[in-house]
Protein backbone atom coordinates (compact mmCIF):
# COMPACT_ATOMS: atom_id res chain seq x y z
CA UNK A 1 0.00 0.00 0.00
CA UNK A 2 2.72 2.60 0.82
CA UNK A 3 4.39 1.61 -2.45
CA UNK A 4 1.27 2.53 -4.38
CA UNK A 5 1.19 5.99 -2.78
CA UNK A 6 4.81 6.66 -3.57
CA UNK A 7 4.39 5.44 -7.13
CA UNK A 8 1.36 7.66 -7.50
CA UNK A 9 3.11 10.88 -6.56
CA UNK A 10 5.90 10.32 -9.03
CA UNK A 11 6.00 11.14 -12.70
CA UNK A 12 5.23 8.54 -15.30
CA UNK A 13 8.85 7.46 -15.51
CA UNK A 14 9.24 7.43 -11.74
CA UNK A 15 12.24 9.73 -11.74
CA UNK A 16 10.55 12.98 -10.78
CA UNK A 17 8.22 14.24 -8.11
CA UNK A 18 4.64 14.87 -9.22
CA UNK A 19 4.57 17.86 -11.64
CA UNK A 20 8.39 17.92 -11.80
CA UNK A 21 9.04 20.40 -8.95
CA UNK A 22 9.76 19.17 -5.42
CA UNK A 23 7.15 19.86 -2.71
CA UNK A 24 9.23 22.52 -0.96
CA UNK A 25 9.55 24.51 -4.19
CA UNK A 26 5.84 24.17 -4.93
CA UNK A 27 4.99 25.48 -1.45
CA UNK A 28 7.27 28.48 -1.95
CA UNK A 29 5.66 29.25 -5.32
CA UNK A 30 2.18 28.76 -3.85
CA UNK A 31 2.93 31.27 -1.09
CA UNK A 32 4.15 33.74 -3.73
CA UNK A 33 0.93 33.20 -5.73
CA UNK A 34 -1.25 33.93 -2.68
CA UNK A 35 0.59 37.22 -2.07
CA UNK A 36 0.36 38.05 -5.78
CA UNK A 37 -3.43 37.58 -5.65
CA UNK A 38 -3.62 39.71 -2.46
CA UNK A 39 -1.74 42.60 -4.13
CA UNK A 40 -3.01 42.62 -7.74
CA UNK A 41 -0.40 43.74 -10.27
CA UNK A 42 2.53 43.73 -7.82
CA UNK A 43 5.47 41.55 -8.89
CA UNK A 44 6.30 39.06 -6.14
CA UNK A 45 9.91 37.78 -6.20
CA UNK A 46 10.21 33.99 -5.99
CA UNK A 47 13.01 31.45 -5.97
CA UNK A 48 12.91 30.45 -9.62
CA UNK A 49 14.32 27.00 -10.37
CA UNK A 50 16.24 25.57 -13.29
CA UNK A 51 13.74 24.00 -15.65
CA UNK A 52 14.43 21.45 -18.37
CA UNK A 53 14.13 24.05 -21.11
CA UNK A 54 15.85 27.37 -21.81
CA UNK A 55 14.80 30.79 -20.53
CA UNK A 56 12.48 32.37 -23.06
CA UNK A 57 10.60 29.13 -23.64
CA UNK A 58 8.17 29.60 -20.79
CA UNK A 59 10.08 28.64 -17.66
CA UNK A 60 8.08 31.11 -15.53
CA UNK A 61 4.73 29.94 -16.81
CA UNK A 62 5.75 26.31 -16.41
CA UNK A 63 6.76 26.81 -12.77
CA UNK A 64 3.44 28.48 -12.01
CA UNK A 65 1.53 25.71 -13.78
CA UNK A 66 3.58 23.02 -12.00
CA UNK A 67 2.75 24.58 -8.62
CA UNK A 68 -1.00 24.69 -9.25
CA UNK A 69 -1.72 21.66 -11.43
CA UNK A 70 -3.34 18.45 -10.14
CA UNK A 71 -4.70 15.19 -11.48
CA UNK A 72 -8.21 16.63 -11.81
CA UNK A 73 -7.10 19.41 -14.15
CA UNK A 74 -7.43 19.64 -17.90
CA UNK A 75 -4.59 21.60 -19.45
CA UNK A 76 -4.52 23.65 -22.63
CA UNK A 77 -1.31 25.29 -23.86
CA UNK A 78 -1.16 27.89 -26.60
CA UNK A 79 1.68 29.70 -28.30
CA UNK A 80 0.61 32.83 -30.20
CA UNK A 81 -2.94 31.46 -30.11
CA UNK A 82 -2.06 28.10 -31.64
CA UNK A 83 -2.24 24.70 -29.94
CA UNK A 84 0.01 23.02 -32.52
CA UNK A 85 3.21 25.08 -32.39
CA UNK A 86 6.48 23.71 -30.98
CA UNK A 87 6.40 25.50 -27.63
CA UNK A 88 2.76 24.60 -26.98
CA UNK A 89 3.17 20.95 -27.98
CA UNK A 90 6.30 20.43 -25.89
CA UNK A 91 4.85 22.06 -22.74
CA UNK A 92 1.60 20.10 -23.11
CA UNK A 93 3.55 16.85 -23.46
CA UNK A 94 5.74 17.80 -20.50
CA UNK A 95 2.74 18.08 -18.17
CA UNK A 96 0.97 15.06 -19.63
CA UNK A 97 4.10 13.13 -18.70
CA UNK A 98 5.11 14.56 -15.31
CA UNK A 99 1.62 15.37 -13.97
CA UNK A 100 -0.54 12.80 -15.76
CA UNK A 101 -3.15 15.41 -16.58
CA UNK A 102 -5.69 15.37 -19.35
CA UNK A 103 -4.92 17.85 -22.10
CA UNK A 104 -7.23 19.58 -24.52
CA UNK A 105 -7.18 22.15 -27.27
CA UNK A 106 -10.70 23.37 -26.49
CA UNK A 107 -10.73 26.55 -24.43
CA UNK A 108 -14.04 25.81 -22.71
CA UNK A 109 -12.87 22.34 -21.52
CA UNK A 110 -9.64 23.56 -19.92
CA UNK A 111 -9.27 24.32 -16.21
CA UNK A 112 -5.74 25.70 -16.71
CA UNK A 113 -4.63 27.47 -19.89
CA UNK A 114 -0.95 28.27 -20.18
CA UNK A 115 -0.34 30.87 -22.84
CA UNK A 116 2.46 32.55 -24.68
CA UNK A 117 1.40 35.91 -26.07
CA UNK A 118 -2.37 35.54 -26.60
CA UNK A 119 -5.64 35.42 -24.67
CA UNK A 120 -8.14 32.95 -26.19
CA UNK A 121 -10.99 34.46 -28.21
CA UNK A 122 -13.55 32.27 -26.41
CA UNK A 123 -14.60 34.12 -23.21
CA UNK A 124 -13.17 32.53 -20.07
CA UNK A 125 -15.31 31.48 -17.11
CA UNK A 126 -15.23 31.36 -13.30
CA UNK A 127 -12.87 28.62 -12.15
CA UNK A 128 -10.51 28.77 -15.12
CA UNK A 129 -6.90 29.89 -14.58
CA UNK A 130 -4.93 31.61 -17.31
CA UNK A 131 -1.14 31.28 -16.86
CA UNK A 132 0.95 33.77 -18.86
CA UNK A 133 4.57 33.25 -19.86
CA UNK A 134 6.31 36.57 -19.25
CA UNK A 135 9.73 37.51 -20.67
CA UNK A 136 10.14 40.95 -19.01
CA UNK A 137 7.75 41.47 -16.08
CA UNK A 138 8.76 45.07 -15.32
CA UNK A 139 6.70 47.48 -17.48
CA UNK A 140 9.09 50.34 -16.64
CA UNK A 141 12.28 48.43 -17.48
CA UNK A 142 12.82 49.99 -20.92
CA UNK A 143 12.43 53.43 -19.34
CA UNK A 144 14.44 52.80 -16.16
CA UNK A 145 17.01 49.99 -16.15
CA UNK A 146 17.69 49.97 -12.38
CA UNK A 147 15.58 47.52 -10.36
CA UNK A 148 16.00 49.64 -7.20
CA UNK A 149 14.52 52.63 -9.04
CA UNK A 150 11.59 50.82 -10.67
CA UNK A 151 10.74 49.25 -7.31
CA UNK A 152 10.67 52.73 -5.73
CA UNK A 153 8.53 54.08 -8.59
CA UNK A 154 5.98 51.29 -7.99
CA UNK A 155 6.09 51.91 -4.23
CA UNK A 156 5.30 55.58 -4.72
CA UNK A 157 2.87 54.92 -7.60
CA UNK A 158 5.05 57.40 -9.52
CA UNK A 159 4.22 56.59 -13.12
CA UNK A 160 4.89 59.90 -14.87
CA UNK A 161 7.74 58.35 -16.87
CA UNK A 162 5.30 55.91 -18.50
CA UNK A 163 2.84 58.66 -19.42
CA UNK A 164 5.73 60.67 -20.91
CA UNK A 165 6.80 57.71 -23.04
CA UNK A 166 3.25 57.32 -24.37
CA UNK A 167 3.11 61.07 -25.03
CA UNK A 168 6.42 60.92 -26.93
CA UNK A 169 4.95 58.15 -29.07
CA UNK A 170 2.02 60.43 -29.94
CA UNK A 171 4.38 63.35 -30.67
CA UNK A 172 6.44 61.15 -33.00
CA UNK A 173 3.77 59.00 -34.68
CA UNK A 174 0.53 60.88 -34.11
CA UNK A 175 -0.81 57.99 -32.02
CA UNK A 176 0.32 55.56 -29.31
CA UNK A 177 2.33 53.22 -31.55
CA UNK A 178 2.76 50.39 -29.03
CA UNK A 179 0.89 47.35 -30.36
CA UNK A 180 1.86 44.58 -27.94
CA UNK A 181 2.89 44.42 -24.27
CA UNK A 182 0.70 47.51 -23.92
CA UNK A 183 0.90 48.71 -20.27
CA UNK A 184 -2.16 48.46 -18.05
CA UNK A 185 -3.21 49.85 -14.67
CA UNK A 186 -4.48 47.14 -12.33
CA UNK A 187 -7.18 48.08 -9.82
CA UNK A 188 -6.06 51.71 -9.99
CA UNK A 189 -2.79 51.02 -8.19
CA UNK A 190 -0.04 49.17 -10.10
CA UNK A 191 1.09 49.55 -13.69
CA UNK A 192 1.58 46.03 -15.01
CA UNK A 193 3.00 44.40 -18.10
CA UNK A 194 0.30 42.15 -19.58
CA UNK A 195 3.14 40.14 -21.24
CA UNK A 196 3.62 40.46 -25.01
CA UNK A 197 -0.02 39.87 -25.91
CA UNK A 198 -1.32 42.09 -28.73
CA UNK A 199 -3.15 45.14 -27.39
CA UNK A 200 -6.17 43.56 -29.10
CA UNK A 201 -6.33 41.21 -26.07
CA UNK A 202 -6.04 43.89 -23.37
CA UNK A 203 -9.82 44.42 -23.03
CA UNK A 204 -10.21 40.68 -22.27
CA UNK A 205 -8.11 41.12 -19.10
CA UNK A 206 -10.55 43.69 -17.68
CA UNK A 207 -12.93 42.22 -15.10
CA UNK A 208 -12.40 38.70 -16.46
CA UNK A 209 -14.15 35.99 -14.41
CA UNK A 210 -10.99 33.85 -14.71
CA UNK A 211 -7.90 34.14 -12.50
CA UNK A 212 -4.82 35.46 -14.31
CA UNK A 213 -1.37 34.35 -13.11
CA UNK A 214 1.83 35.67 -14.68
CA UNK A 215 5.18 33.89 -14.35
CA UNK A 216 8.58 35.25 -15.38
CA UNK A 217 11.30 32.59 -15.12
CA UNK A 218 14.45 34.51 -15.92
CA UNK A 219 13.44 37.51 -13.81
CA UNK A 220 11.91 35.28 -11.10
CA UNK A 221 8.69 37.22 -10.62
CA UNK A 222 5.06 36.15 -10.19
CA UNK A 223 2.10 38.50 -10.40
CA UNK A 224 -1.64 38.10 -10.66
CA UNK A 225 -4.95 39.67 -11.53
CA UNK A 226 -7.86 38.21 -9.53
CA UNK A 227 -11.27 37.74 -11.20
CA UNK A 228 -13.50 40.80 -11.70
CA UNK A 229 -10.56 43.19 -11.23
CA UNK A 230 -10.43 46.42 -13.26
CA UNK A 231 -7.56 46.39 -15.78
CA UNK A 232 -7.28 49.66 -17.70
CA UNK A 233 -5.04 50.18 -20.72
CA UNK A 234 -3.17 53.47 -20.30
CA UNK A 235 -4.21 56.30 -22.59
CA UNK A 236 -5.05 60.00 -22.75
CA UNK A 237 -8.45 61.72 -22.86
CA UNK A 238 -7.73 62.99 -26.39
CA UNK A 239 -6.00 59.75 -27.49
CA UNK A 240 -8.19 56.98 -26.09
CA UNK A 241 -7.02 53.36 -26.16
CA UNK A 242 -8.04 51.51 -29.32
CA UNK A 243 -7.51 47.93 -30.51
CA UNK A 244 -6.39 46.77 -33.92
CA UNK A 245 -8.99 46.24 -36.65
CA UNK A 246 -8.72 44.50 -39.99
CA UNK A 247 -10.47 45.19 -43.27
CA UNK A 248 -10.05 41.47 -44.11
CA UNK A 249 -11.80 38.51 -42.52
CA UNK A 250 -10.33 35.08 -41.66
CA UNK A 251 -9.75 33.09 -44.89
CA UNK A 252 -10.64 29.83 -43.14
CA UNK A 253 -13.63 30.63 -40.91
CA UNK A 254 -14.68 34.10 -42.06
CA UNK A 255 -14.45 35.67 -38.61
CA UNK A 256 -14.33 39.44 -38.58
CA UNK A 257 -13.95 39.66 -34.81
CA UNK A 258 -10.81 37.67 -34.00
CA UNK A 259 -7.12 38.58 -34.04
CA UNK A 260 -5.77 37.79 -37.52
CA UNK A 261 -2.30 36.62 -38.55
CA UNK A 262 -1.01 37.65 -41.96
CA UNK A 263 0.54 34.78 -43.94
CA UNK A 264 2.56 34.93 -47.16
CA UNK A 265 1.45 31.83 -49.07
CA UNK A 266 3.50 31.78 -52.31
CA UNK A 267 6.57 33.18 -54.05
CA UNK A 268 4.64 36.02 -55.64
CA UNK A 269 3.74 37.48 -52.25
CA UNK A 270 0.10 36.41 -52.14
CA UNK A 271 -1.25 37.17 -48.68
CA UNK A 272 -3.81 35.42 -46.53
CA UNK A 273 -5.33 36.41 -43.19
CA UNK A 274 -6.25 33.66 -40.72
CA UNK A 275 -7.30 33.55 -37.06
CA UNK A 276 -4.39 33.41 -34.62
CA UNK A 277 -6.56 31.36 -32.20
CA UNK A 278 -6.63 27.91 -33.86
CA UNK A 279 -9.25 26.42 -31.52
CA UNK A 280 -11.65 29.33 -32.08
CA UNK A 281 -11.12 29.11 -35.85
CA UNK A 282 -11.65 25.33 -36.03
CA UNK A 283 -14.81 25.62 -33.95
CA UNK A 284 -16.32 27.99 -36.51
CA UNK A 285 -15.56 25.98 -39.64
CA UNK B 1 7.00 10.02 28.62
CA UNK B 2 3.92 11.39 26.96
CA UNK B 3 1.42 8.85 25.76
CA UNK B 4 -0.56 11.18 23.50
CA UNK B 5 -0.50 10.17 19.87
CA UNK B 6 0.52 12.56 17.14
CA UNK B 7 -2.45 13.58 14.99
CA UNK B 8 -2.07 12.39 11.40
CA UNK B 9 -1.14 14.82 8.64
CA UNK B 10 -1.81 14.37 4.93
CA UNK B 11 -2.48 10.84 3.73
CA UNK B 12 -1.03 11.72 0.35
CA UNK B 13 1.21 14.75 0.81
CA UNK B 14 1.70 15.83 -2.78
CA UNK B 15 -1.89 15.53 -4.01
CA UNK B 16 -3.61 16.56 -0.77
CA UNK B 17 -1.47 19.71 -0.63
CA UNK B 18 -2.25 20.46 -4.28
CA UNK B 19 -6.02 20.12 -3.83
CA UNK B 20 -6.00 22.17 -0.64
CA UNK B 21 -3.85 24.83 -2.28
CA UNK B 22 -6.35 25.14 -5.12
CA UNK B 23 -9.20 25.49 -2.63
CA UNK B 24 -7.34 28.25 -0.77
CA UNK B 25 -6.42 29.91 -4.09
CA UNK B 26 -10.12 29.81 -4.99
CA UNK B 27 -10.90 31.48 -1.66
CA UNK B 28 -8.26 34.22 -2.14
CA UNK B 29 -9.43 34.79 -5.73
CA UNK B 30 -13.04 35.12 -4.54
CA UNK B 31 -13.00 36.89 -1.16
CA UNK B 32 -16.15 36.10 0.80
CA UNK B 33 -16.69 32.73 -0.87
CA UNK B 34 -17.06 29.89 1.64
CA UNK B 35 -14.68 27.14 0.54
CA UNK B 36 -15.01 23.59 1.81
CA UNK B 37 -11.70 21.76 2.29
CA UNK B 38 -12.60 18.20 1.38
CA UNK B 39 -9.21 16.72 2.20
CA UNK B 40 -8.54 18.58 5.42
CA UNK B 41 -6.92 16.34 8.07
CA UNK B 42 -8.66 16.28 11.45
CA UNK B 43 -5.71 18.08 13.02
CA UNK B 44 -4.63 18.01 16.64
CA UNK B 45 -8.06 18.94 18.00
CA UNK B 46 -7.28 22.38 19.36
CA UNK B 47 -6.85 23.68 15.81
CA UNK B 48 -9.78 23.55 13.40
CA UNK B 49 -9.31 21.17 10.46
CA UNK B 50 -9.30 24.19 8.12
CA UNK B 51 -6.50 25.91 10.06
CA UNK B 52 -4.52 22.66 10.26
CA UNK B 53 -4.98 22.09 6.52
CA UNK B 54 -3.96 25.66 5.69
CA UNK B 55 -0.76 25.36 7.73
CA UNK B 56 0.21 21.94 6.34
CA UNK B 57 -0.35 23.31 2.82
CA UNK B 58 1.72 26.50 3.16
CA UNK B 59 3.98 26.34 6.22
CA UNK B 60 7.42 24.77 6.32
CA UNK B 61 10.84 25.42 7.81
CA UNK B 62 11.04 28.78 6.00
CA UNK B 63 7.87 30.21 7.54
CA UNK B 64 7.91 31.07 11.26
CA UNK B 65 4.54 30.59 12.93
CA UNK B 66 2.97 32.49 15.83
CA UNK B 67 0.31 30.78 17.92
CA UNK B 68 -2.16 32.47 20.24
CA UNK B 69 -1.69 31.38 23.86
CA UNK B 70 -4.95 29.37 23.85
CA UNK B 71 -3.70 27.33 20.88
CA UNK B 72 -0.08 26.99 21.93
CA UNK B 73 -0.47 23.44 23.27
CA UNK B 74 1.98 20.59 23.15
CA UNK B 75 -0.13 18.56 20.69
CA UNK B 76 -0.37 21.55 18.32
CA UNK B 77 3.37 22.19 18.49
CA UNK B 78 4.14 18.51 17.95
CA UNK B 79 1.72 18.31 15.03
CA UNK B 80 3.17 21.34 13.23
CA UNK B 81 6.80 20.55 13.98
CA UNK B 82 6.49 16.97 12.83
CA UNK B 83 4.37 17.42 9.71
CA UNK B 84 5.51 20.87 8.55
CA UNK B 85 8.84 21.49 10.31
CA UNK B 86 7.60 24.97 11.17
CA UNK B 87 9.56 27.05 13.69
CA UNK B 88 7.15 28.42 16.32
CA UNK B 89 8.06 31.95 17.39
CA UNK B 90 7.04 34.21 20.27
CA UNK B 91 7.55 37.54 18.46
CA UNK B 92 4.60 38.53 16.28
CA UNK B 93 6.75 40.57 13.89
CA UNK B 94 8.84 37.50 13.02
CA UNK B 95 5.85 35.41 11.92
CA UNK B 96 4.93 34.57 8.32
CA UNK B 97 1.78 32.82 9.52
CA UNK B 98 -0.23 33.09 12.72
CA UNK B 99 -3.27 31.40 14.20
CA UNK B 100 -5.54 33.61 16.29
CA UNK B 101 -8.75 32.94 18.19
CA UNK B 102 -11.49 35.40 17.22
CA UNK B 103 -12.70 37.91 19.79
CA UNK B 104 -9.43 39.24 21.15
CA UNK B 105 -8.45 42.91 21.05
CA UNK B 106 -6.00 44.39 18.51
CA UNK B 107 -5.99 41.27 16.34
CA UNK B 108 -3.44 42.53 13.75
CA UNK B 109 -1.14 44.59 15.98
CA UNK B 110 2.54 43.76 15.69
CA UNK B 111 2.38 41.45 12.65
CA UNK B 112 4.48 42.15 9.55
CA UNK B 113 2.64 44.30 7.01
CA UNK B 114 5.40 44.35 4.38
CA UNK B 115 6.95 47.54 3.07
CA UNK B 116 6.05 49.90 0.23
CA UNK B 117 8.80 48.33 -1.87
CA UNK B 118 8.13 44.72 -0.75
CA UNK B 119 4.44 44.49 0.25
CA UNK B 120 4.60 40.70 -0.18
CA UNK B 121 6.63 40.41 3.04
CA UNK B 122 3.47 40.55 5.12
CA UNK B 123 1.95 37.98 7.45
CA UNK B 124 -1.07 35.82 6.69
CA UNK B 125 -3.28 35.36 9.76
CA UNK B 126 -5.63 32.44 10.26
CA UNK B 127 -8.50 33.44 12.54
CA UNK B 128 -10.50 30.70 14.23
CA UNK B 129 -14.17 31.71 14.27
CA UNK B 130 -17.27 29.88 15.58
CA UNK B 131 -19.22 30.33 12.34
CA UNK B 132 -18.75 31.71 8.83
CA UNK B 133 -22.43 32.40 8.25
CA UNK B 134 -24.27 33.22 11.48
CA UNK B 135 -22.69 36.56 12.40
CA UNK B 136 -23.60 40.18 11.64
CA UNK B 137 -23.74 40.92 7.91
CA UNK B 138 -20.86 42.86 6.35
CA UNK B 139 -20.48 44.00 2.74
CA UNK B 140 -17.20 43.30 0.95
CA UNK B 141 -15.94 45.03 -2.20
CA UNK B 142 -12.68 44.72 -4.11
CA UNK B 143 -10.59 42.57 -6.46
CA UNK B 144 -12.06 39.10 -6.92
CA UNK B 145 -15.58 40.28 -6.09
CA UNK B 146 -18.16 40.92 -8.81
CA UNK B 147 -19.73 44.07 -7.39
CA UNK B 148 -20.21 43.23 -3.73
CA UNK B 149 -20.67 40.18 -1.53
CA UNK B 150 -22.41 39.79 1.85
CA UNK B 151 -20.46 37.92 4.50
CA UNK B 152 -21.62 37.11 8.03
CA UNK B 153 -18.65 35.85 10.05
CA UNK B 154 -19.47 35.32 13.73
CA UNK B 155 -17.43 35.79 16.90
CA UNK B 156 -15.29 38.78 15.86
CA UNK B 157 -14.84 41.42 18.54
CA UNK B 158 -16.24 44.97 18.44
CA UNK B 159 -13.00 46.54 17.30
CA UNK B 160 -12.39 44.01 14.55
CA UNK B 161 -13.85 45.73 11.48
CA UNK B 162 -12.46 49.19 12.34
CA UNK B 163 -9.06 47.48 12.70
CA UNK B 164 -9.59 45.88 9.27
CA UNK B 165 -10.45 49.25 7.73
CA UNK B 166 -7.15 50.60 9.09
CA UNK B 167 -5.32 47.56 7.66
CA UNK B 168 -7.01 47.97 4.25
CA UNK B 169 -5.97 51.65 4.23
CA UNK B 170 -2.31 50.54 4.33
CA UNK B 171 -2.65 48.92 0.89
CA UNK B 172 -0.44 47.72 -0.79
CA UNK B 173 0.92 46.88 2.67
CA UNK B 174 -1.15 45.05 5.28
CA UNK B 175 -1.91 41.57 6.55
CA UNK B 176 -4.11 39.03 4.75
CA UNK B 177 -6.69 36.97 6.62
CA UNK B 178 -8.18 33.51 6.49
CA UNK B 179 -11.28 32.85 8.62
CA UNK B 180 -11.44 29.18 9.59
CA UNK B 181 -14.38 27.27 11.01
CA UNK B 182 -14.55 23.47 11.00
CA UNK B 183 -13.27 22.33 7.62
CA UNK B 184 -14.33 25.50 5.81
CA UNK B 185 -12.69 28.85 5.28
CA UNK B 186 -13.15 32.34 3.84
CA UNK B 187 -10.20 34.48 2.69
CA UNK B 188 -9.92 38.24 3.11
CA UNK B 189 -6.94 39.73 1.26
CA UNK B 190 -5.82 43.25 2.21
CA UNK B 191 -7.16 44.60 -1.11
CA UNK B 192 -10.79 44.16 -0.01
CA UNK B 193 -12.79 46.94 1.67
CA UNK B 194 -15.36 45.86 4.27
CA UNK B 195 -18.45 47.83 5.21
CA UNK B 196 -19.58 46.68 8.65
Amino acid sequence: MPDATIQDTQGQDGAYNYAYLDEQTKRMIRRAILKAVAVPGYQVPFGGREMPLPYGWGTGGIQVTAAIIGREDTLKVIDQGADDTTNAVSIRRFFARVAQVATTTHTEEATIIQTRHRVPETPLTDGQILVFQVPIPEPLRMLEPRETETRTLHALSEYGVMQVSLYESIARHGRIAKTYNYPVMVNGRYIMSPSPIPKFDNPKLDRSPALQLYGAGREKRIYAVPPHTPVKSLDFDDHPFEVETWSESCALCGSTESFLDEMIVDDTGKRLFVCSDTDYCEGRR
Amino acid sequence: MSTTLLAPGFADSSHDAQRLFRSVLDAFSHPGRVVELRDAPAGPGTLSPAAAAFLLTFADRETPLWLEAGLDKQEVRDFLRFHAGTPIVQAREAATFAVIIAGGGEPFAGFAIGSDTYPDRAATLVIEVPSLEDGPVTIWRGPGIDGEVRVAIDGLGDGFWPAWTANHALFPCGVDLVFASGSRLIALPRSVAVEA
